[in-house]
């Protein structure tokens, strides 16, 4: 193994569970506030998943009150407090930006077993 | 005068998390372990030093006279060769080792380095020149621009012109060690430091911090 996986992998988090492109996901992210701490949860589309090893990100689209909102979490961030798959989705495509120029009916995505 | 210094190989960069939560850019670097191969005092070389090696090598690979530095000893030879002016020089006999562990995270360190080799460069990328418009039939794209007074006859000395660029000396000041891996020799600096992947490094305290 090279030294770079290595060192990267003591902070690689093994409790992440698989989703991909497609998915739809909850994150719940610790958020740090005036010294409290809580959880914020965000959810959305996962358009895109990109690097690798410890710097791999992933970019979550919601529309919230008809403003798309796109927020990149790093994968392995110890500011993550878990991730749930809350539905899978069939794509086509690694990458979803197409999905930026598609709203209401268009914008579904069919559902994957 | 040098309280801490060790030579290092770069092996790349990456990012680590810290205990904030926050990705760090690092660089990681296998430093050490450094075999003191000579001692150089003043009575006998008219200065104090340590002559250090680092980087297994063999022994077909130096010439005699090389060799010969380290069959004096009876030590291991060695790729690279530095002297560090060390100021507690008295602490160390031939033959020690100097490992990572002299290192804390939180030190302050400078690199020093051979920068990448960048070629013959023009203006623009090698003395952050502006470039002229690249349309409306400007035709001035990355020119330098005017070499100086038509009065002196001349271009004066040191002008700033296209030419080689890089494979340089270059030392990063005041860098923060995040992590320091004894087991595997390993310093992790935060943000990048001089020349390619598998350069040779030479890292020593800072010059510049006041702790």
């Amino acid at each position: 193994m090279d030294l770079i996986t290595a060192v990267e992998q003591e902070q690689i988090r093994k409790d992440i569970p698989d989703f991909r492109p497609g998915d739809t996901v909850k994150v719940y992210t610790k958020v740090v506030e005036g010294g409290r701490e809580r959880i914020q949860v965000f959810e959305g589309t996962v358009i895109a998943r990109r690097g690798g090893g410890l710097r791999e990100t992933f970019t979550v689209r919601k529309v919230s009150y008809g403003v798309g909102v796109e927020r990149i979490f790093p994968l392995n961030s110890p500011r993550i407090d878990k991730i749930e798959v809350v539905k899978k989705g069939r794509v086509r495509r690694a990458k979803l930006y197409y999905m930026r120029n598609l709203r209401g009916k268009a914008a579904r995505i069919k559902e994957r077993d | 005068m040098i309280s801490k210094a060790i030579l290092a190989r770069k092996i790349g960069m990456t990012q680590i998390f810290n205990d904030k939560g926050e990705a760090l850019p690092v660089t990681v670097v296998e430093a050490g372990p450094c075999l003191v191969v000579q001692k150089k005092t003043v009575e006998n070389d008219g200065y104090s030093a340590l002559k250090v090696g680092f980087g297994d090598v063999k022994e077909g690979r130096l010439t005699k006279p090389q060799l010969g530095q380290f069959k004096k000893n009876q030590l291991k030879p060695k790729k690279y060769l530095k002297e560090f002016k060390m100021q507690d020089a008295e602490k160390y006999k031939v033959g020690d080792e100097i490992k990572v562990d002299i290192f804390q995270p939180g030190d302050r360190i400078d690199v020093v380095g051979i920068s990448k080799g960048k070629g013959y460069a023009g203006g623009v990328k090698r003395w952050n020149f502006n470039r002229g418009p690249m349309s409306h039939g400007s035709m001035y794209h990355r020119r330098p621009g005017a070499g100086g007074a038509t009065d002196p006859a001349r271009v004066f000395k040191g002008k700033k012109m296209a030419g080689h660029l890089g494979v340089e000396r270059v030392t990063i000041h005041n860098l923060e060690i995040v992590r320091v891996d004894s087991d595997r020799n390993l310093l992790l600096i935060k943000g990048s430091v001089p020349g390619p992947k598998k350069a040779l490094l030479f890292i020593k305290n800072t010059v510049k911090s006041r702790k």
